[in-house]
Formats: structure tokens, sequence, C-alpha cells
């Protein structure tokens, strides 16, 4: 399937139109740039009618927009292999076929289907067995594991591939596990668009120290590359009524491991924000300190790369009927800088009033560079970045499909 | 009946799989309807799974119609002079 490449509706003046003498005088206070250079920044936005490559300059200010990628296609997340700089995975289907892979080595210039998608094993006659949805997580392997990608899916399975993506295997030990098929639930208890296993997490200091997360299902670890897990859901809380002592109740939302200290794990949850500090197996609420009105309900959970006691969470409404959307109407990025003690509102530059959508769980990242750039997709189709780690955001682009993912990554 | 002796059918394709096939009308050899889009796969590789899951269950919203007549019997057999029509039913926003 061919790549477009073409312009298209990046805003450059950065700003809706509403906000935009707000990020003008910020512009206007910027430092001048550096004279060392910069690593350009890309961003891959998955989105629901295909997918989009963001090409930062040196600066960040400007972007230029590759894509529609697969337009049509719901793409669940596009992911740059770090190990190299140029593979690129899609996790990608349509409203009415059936999942697959897209990988390009190119870096999205040409793109190639997988051999063997992430497929559940064959039940046997007689009984019903799982089919894949979609592929909704994409997280590649170790660096000393060169060609190894993992994949969750929709409804909950692990997959595994050792040849760059081409083909995938199912995770047995989660698969044919009768606790796991427990736990994962029935569609009955899935999220609105399915159940969902995310947050894949390999330890930069050991490929076979692996996490995930299901909604639901809660979080689990396996210290011998996935030959056997455990839960690690102690601390987390459950909908009240229910019984935390039940996985099939708990549902992480999304979870990230600070790269700067493996042993530090956040976690955006459906009843809260937690932390873990291995060896430690108990999670500790840290959402608490957020405030009241806004509560600690959200689904991106972002860490900053070199200081672990950063992270960036964006609440959403979880009232009544769970509305989804910024709480009052008014974005807002809330960021820890003390590993979750305190939270300081960043919404400079972001809408003040009527920001009636939310971010997804993939929809935030953060870049690698210093200082770190933050960004987010929104489900109304915006893509926003921030060049001082959240303090001051500005708008990239407008009028994208909803934005299921961002990730940040440099081309090699 | 042996794979040398089944002549080829035609068969259509609808718009959303046409980035495999190429065209909207191919050739593919079976004496079932099963067989038939296992020929496929063997020709256009991965468009079987876009159509019927891991499990052999037809995807939602996917039809198969021989000679006009819908069929969701796999093992459905089928004749050389038989004609395949795929049809994807389109809904959503």
């Amino acid at each position: 399937m061919a790549a477009a490449l073409k312009k298209i509706a990046v805003n450059k003046s950065s700003k809706p139109a509403a906000t935009r003498r707000n990020l003008g005088a910020a512009v206007a206070r910027s430092p001048a740039p550096r004279a060392a250079p910069v690593p350009a920044v890309v961003l891959m936005v998955a989105t629901r009618k295909g997918a989009w490559i963001f090409h930062g300059d040196a600066s960040r200010r400007r972007w230029r927009a590759d894509g529609p990628h697969f337009l049509g296609h719901i793409i669940h997340h596009l992911v740059l292999d770090p190990r190299d700089g140029r593979t690129l995975l899609a996790a990608a289907k349509t409203g009415h076929l059936g999942p697959t892979i897209f990988r390009s080595t190119d870096k999205g210039r040409s793109w190639k289907e997988s051999v063997q998608p992430p497929a559940f094993a064959k039940a046997p006659d007689g009984q019903a067995g799982h089919s894949v949805d979609h592929t909704f997580w994409l997280t590649p392997g170790h660096p000393s594991e060169p060609g190894v990608w993992y994949a969750g899916t929709s409804p909950q399975g692990l997959f595994r591939s050792e040849d760059g993506g081409t083909q995938w295997e199912p995770v047995l030990s989660i698969h044919e596990d009768p606790q796991f098929r427990q736990w994962k639930g029935t569609s009955q208890d899935g999220t609105p668009d399915g159940a969902k296993l995310h947050s894949i997490l390999v330890d930069p200091r050991d490929p076979a120290h692996l996490y995930f997360g299901m909604s639901g299902g809660g979080v689990h670890e396996s210290i011998d590359r996935g030959r056997t897990w455990s839960p690690l859901t102690a601390g987390l809380e459950v909908v009240a009524g229910f019984d935390a002592a039940n996985l099939a109740f708990h549902d992480p939302h999304c979870i990230a491991l600070c790269q700067s200290n493996p042993d530090r794990l956040y976690q955006q949850n459906h009843c809260g924000i937690y932390r873990i500090d291995r060896p430690s197996k108990e999670w500790v609420r840290i959402g608490r300190t957020m405030p009241k009105r806004v509560g600690d309900i959200g689904f991106p959970m972002t860490v900053h790369p070199r200081n672990a006691d950063t992270a960036w969470v964006f609440p959403m409404d979880g009232s009544s009927v769970w509305p989804r959307t910024c709480v009052g109407g008014s974005a807002a990025v809330y960021a820890t800088r003390n590993g979750g003690k305190t939270w300081k509102r960043n919404a400079a530059g972001l809408p003040e009033r009527d920001a009636w959508w939310t971010v997804k769980r993939q929809a935030m990242a953060a870049d690698g560079n210093d200082p770190v750039g933050v960004y987010f997709g929104t489900s109304s189709g915006e893509l926003w970045s921030s060049r001082d780690e959240g303090r001051q955001w500005s708008c990239i682009a407008q009028h994208l499909p909803e934005i299921y993912a961002v990730e940040a990554g440099r081309l090699g | 009946m042996g794979r040398q002796r089944l002549r080829t059918m035609n068969v259509f394709i609808p718009s959303p799989l046409r980035s495999y096939t190429g065209q909207h009308c191919v050739q593919a050899r079976g004496a079932s309807l099963a067989e038939a889009l296992a020929d496929l796969d063997r020709q256009y590789p991965g468009i079987r799974f876009r159509m019927i899951d891991e499990q052999d269950r037809m995807r939602p919203h996917l039809r198969f119609f021989i000679n006009g007549a819908q069929t969701f019997d796999l093992s459905l057999r089928l004749r050389a002079t038989d004609e395949l029509a795929i049809v994807q039913a389109l809904s959503g926003g």
C-alpha cells in the first residue's frame, strides 16, 4: 500500500483562533535557538481514519505532515523502532475487514503487510475460540533482541514477533491459562470498544523482565520472558462494591516505566493515579494530591525520559456517567516533578473553555530532547505540543480524525 | 477431485480488498468455498484473514454469494462454472 506524502491542514499559526494571541506572546518570549543541533523529532499519529507522521524541525516549532497513510483504516498504534530509527509498525484494520499489521523498513515510504498477523490459536472443534478484533498496542523489544516486538490485542491477547513484525505467535502462557481466561472476563466486561491488553513494558536492564496491563484484568509481571506471570495489583483500588481480590475487576488504563529508573512505574488507572517502586509489590495512590475538583481519573500516563520524579497525566471528567471530556471543558495537563507528592496544572496555551474532548491512553508522549517535548492528540483530532516539558502548549495540527495514539521518536 | 482437474472460477472482489488483487475480478480454484478462499490467499497473501477470522468465522459485514445466492457455509461444494462474489457491506461513520 503506497504511502501518500502530502501536506495536510497543518495549523501554521500553531494555535486555534480562540487562544492564538496567547501563543504569539509565548513565542515572542521564547529564547533564541541553541547553536548545537537538536535531533529532529518525529511524531507517529494513529487515528480512526489513518496515520500521519509529523516531522519537526530542529526547534520543534514547525512540523511537516506526511500522510495520510492507510486512509480509511483504523490505526490503533503506529510505532517507530528506536533500535534502527527506520522501521515502523502500524496496527491496522478497517471498519469491516479483519485486523493486520503493516510494516515499513524505509521510514514510511513503503509498507508491506505481515505474513502472519496476531491471531489466537484455532479452538478445538465444538469450542468457541477468541478472534482478534484489532491489535491495540505495539512495543519494540529489548535493544539486545533486534527484531523482537510485542503486540497487545482486543480482546486481551499477547503476541510476540521475532522477525521484526512479519510473523506473530501467541504467548500461550496467557492464552491457555484458565486463570487468565477468567481475569479477561467476557465481552460483557470489556471497555466500550473492546477489552484490551496494553502497556507492554520491557525492562531496559533485562529483556526477560516484562510487564503488561489488561483492561480489565489487572497488571502482570514476568521475569522469564513471558513463560510465567505474576499479578501486580496490590494497592490498586477497584470500583466500589467490587472485590479487589478478583483481578477481573482491575482496570489499569496506562502504565509507564521510567527509563531512567526502571524500578519505578507510574499508572493511570480507572480508579486513580499510582506509583510503584520495585521491589515493592504495592502500588501507592499518588493521585490523591490532585485538586479535588479535577480528580485523578484519566487515560494517558507519560514519564520523563531522564527524571523519574517527573510525569504527566491528562485528567478527564470521570463523574456520573463518565463524560470522558476535559474537566469542566477546560483543557489541562497535570505534571508532577516530585514523584506524585504534588501536581501542577499546565494549561498555558490550551483552551480554557469549550474543550469537550479528551486524550486517549496511547495519545500522549514525550521526546528525548532537553528540554523534553511533550505531545498529545485529542479525540477531536488536534495535535498539541510543548517544547518546555509541559509548561506552554501550542497546536501542531487540527482537523485530523479522532486521534488514538501519539508516539515520539527520532529517525535514524 | 484432484486440483489439476479443477477449472478456475471467477471471483468478484469488493473495493476494500482490491489493494490485494489490483482488479475487481480474479480467478480461483477449489472444490469448496474454503478451498477457493485458500487459493485466493495463496495468490494474494493476507486476503483471507481480512475476511475469515482465526476460528474460521466469516467476519461481520462480509458476505459470500455463489451464483447470486448467499451462503455462510465454507464447506459448500463449488463447480468450476460457479461465480463467487465477495460483498463487503459498508456501514457506520
